[in-house]
């Protein structure tokens, strides 16, 4: 991929792709993407633009901010990483703008200094990416949706950042980190398929909600009357549920104020068949509810010990079986499958 | 089937578009979780019993998606007609797909991840089937249920995101594992039941039977007799660090969450699932 490739008026534009993906299925996707390589393939230099807006602006790259030039600058933050790129001195030259020195006719093929140029410029992002200014830049994004929003249907469109799960390059491609579930997620699409995760690495998202902390849920969740009205928004306005979850933030405090400030998403999904409770004790029956489930107080969180065992066995109980609060839609005996003559 | 054969012999200029509904509307962009309902399902009326009530000019609807509406009357109210044929074929569908014959069906299309596959890491690219949040019409679009994490998701895409969750109904995927249990995946390793399951990076859980079975079973879950009561302890999750450092907040969750789950391991091997 190179800028000097790239034309602006023949490159897909970004509405060209969402309306692509939105037309193609979730099988055909990959078919349909794989054409958007070509879509670069033109010799106009876009001069007006520096190579870091150029590389940000690009199809794929949107979750990327721009480094500042002053940190690239700065020989204490790029310590170490010389090691890793070949062209060092024609990178640093390329993502920087400079002109190459005249004596340079050993450089290599210009793609090659490309592909050094991007690896530069993920490495300092890992590195830019949490610093206080770096951290801001995220935030602005975030808030603006450019990461998007958690695919889990009870986390209620929570916003997510993006995550590598290795600092190392070349290992595994980016993902998303929501911070209702503390779950990663694939990107929606498959332009993100071939960024690396080390671009971000594994401490940004977190170090991102530490720092945010009003943009973090808290570890804890009590279905109040107003969040049960709110607590899963109708398919056709989503925007509304967003904006009663504001206001319910409002009135939300988390005792602990290193922790999470926002109020969470936290329903828990309860399988069902014909309105019945799916039993745990059939053979089927769910086993995974405690992966999302939250105590109803902070205080609860502290009756496991840091083995993980109950400090009072008996004093956990009340949290057997509790996910029954959406209110009476049906009777909530389990299904029993012998009875129904199902088996 | 005879009607459509003669139909087949007198019209043979018909696109196929316009010959039979119900292809149609199975071919056509967006409707990629539909299966096929079989004609003589809908033919019995007895499967169809309280449908009238719920869709207006329910039996022109029903003439439309069975291809026996006359020709004369198409034109005028093919377009309204098509909103009730919608909603007529997604109603019969929910009920069709809990029947021993549409579980098959849609267990077809769950093999070949036709509702696509769970977005979360740990859950390996597992397929995914739809459910409805409700089994009323126009309340809520469907949504996707792994059944690697038990949970929910949104459809990737606006064109399945806008079907309506009641055509799948709320029970179809959990009845498809209530009458194949064999098929219930394990909670690590890649989806393919033929593949050994291997779980790297778990905590080591203090249920009895639990460790046996981790090392024992290496293809966990596609036996008849194979017990789920621990198969939550072989479910990966993601542990968020800061430097290496795990997040205080965030690791107590996580441990009062698996303080839950080890209880109810408990309980099940008590319980002898
Ligand atoms: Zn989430
Ligand atoms: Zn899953």
């Amino acid at each position: 991929m190179s800028r000097h490739q790239q034309s602006s008026s023949l490159g897909p534009s970004q509405e060209e792709l969402e309306e692509e993906e939105a037309v193609s299925g979730e099988g055909d996707e990959v078919m349909g993407e794989a054409e958007d390589g070509e879509g670069y393939t033109s010799s106009t230099p876009t001069s007006t633009l520096t190579w870091i807006s150029w590389f940000c602006s690009l199809p794929g790259h949107e979750y990327f901010c721009e480094v500042s030039e002053d940190f690239i600058e700065d020989d204490f933050n790029l310590t170490g990483l010389n090691a890793m790129v070949p062209f060092w001195k024609e990178a640093m030259e390329m993502v920087l703008d400079v002109e190459p020195d005249e004596d340079s006719a050993r450089v290599p093929d210009v793609s090659i200094v490309e592909a050094s140029a991007e690896l530069l410029y993920g490495l300092v992002h890992q590195r830019y990416i949490i610093t206080r200014q770096g951290l801001q830049a995220m935030a602005d994004k975030y808030e603006n949706a450019t990461f998007g929003s958690c695919p889990r249907v009870y986390c209620q469109n929570c916003y997510v950042v993006p995550c590598g799960r290795s600092d190392v390059p070349g290992l595994d491609t980016v993902k998303l980190y929501c911070p209702n579930c503390h779950d990663i997620y694939s990107p929606p699409s498959s332009r993100f398929q071939g960024i690396d995760g080390a671009f971000f690495g594994t401490t940004f998202a977190h170090l991102f909600f530490q720092s945010y902390r009003e943009l973090a849920p808290a570890p804890f969740y009590k279905l109040s009357s107003s969040a049960a009205s709110s607590s899963i928004s109708p398919a056709r306005s989503p925007r509304n549920a967003s904006d009663s979850g504001h206001l319910e933030e409002e009135a939300f405090v988390n005792p602990n104020p290193y922790g999470g400030q926002k109020r969470a998403a936290g329903k828990v999904y309860v399988s069902r068949i014909y309105g019945f409770r799916v039993s745990e004790r059939a053979k089927s029956g769910p086993r995974m509810t405690w992966l999302r489930m939250r105590p109803e107080s902070p205080g609860d969180l502290d009756m496991v010990d840091w083995r993980g065992r109950w400090l009072d066995e008996e004093g956990g109980s009340e949290f057997e079986e509790d996910e029954d609060e959406e209110g009476g839609d049906r009777p909530m005996e389990d299904f029993d499958p012998v009875r129904t003559g199902l088996k | 089937m005879l009607r459509r054969a003669v139909e087949e012999l007198s019209t043979g200029s018909d696109s196929d578009y316009s010959k039979y509904w119900i292809s149609w509307f199975l071919s056509s962009k967006g409707n990629e979780y539909f299966c096929e309902v079989e004609e003589d399902y809908i033919l019995d009326r007895f499967n169809l019993t309280g449908l009238n009530t719920e869709v207006t000019n329910y039996s022109q609807a029903l003439d439309l998606i069975t291809d026996n509406l006359d020709d004369d009357i198409q034109d005028e109210l093919r377009g309204s007609l098509d909103v009730q044929a919608r909603l007529l074929y997604g109603l019969i569908h929910a009920r069709w797909i809990v029947t021993a014959r549409g579980l098959a069906k849609m267990l077809e299309k769950y093999k070949k991840a036709d509702f696509g596959r769970c977005p979360r890491i740990l859950c390996q690219s597992q397929p995914l089937l739809p459910v409805g949040l409700t089994d009323i019409p126009y309340e809520k679009s469907v949504k996707l249920y792994c059944p690697r994490c038990e949970d929910l998701y949104s459809p990737k895409s606006s064109r399945h995101g806008s079907i309506d969750g009641a055509y799948f109904g709320t029970s179809f995927p959990h009845l498809l594992f209530l009458v194949y249990p064999h098929l219930i995946p394990p909670k690590s390793g890649p989806p393919d039941i033929t593949a050994g399951a291997s779980s790297e990076g778990r905590r080591v859980a203090p249920g009895r039977r639990a460790r046996e079975e981790l090392e024992g079973s290496v293809t966990e879950g596609v036996g008849e007799g194979v017990s789920t009561a621990a198969a939550a302890l072989k479910a990966d999750r993601y542990r968020p660090k800061i430097f290496g450092f795990q997040v205080n907040e965030i690791a107590k969750l996580q441990r009062w969450q698996e303080a839950i789950r080890d209880r109810q391991v408990a309980r099940l091997e008590d319980l002898d699932v």
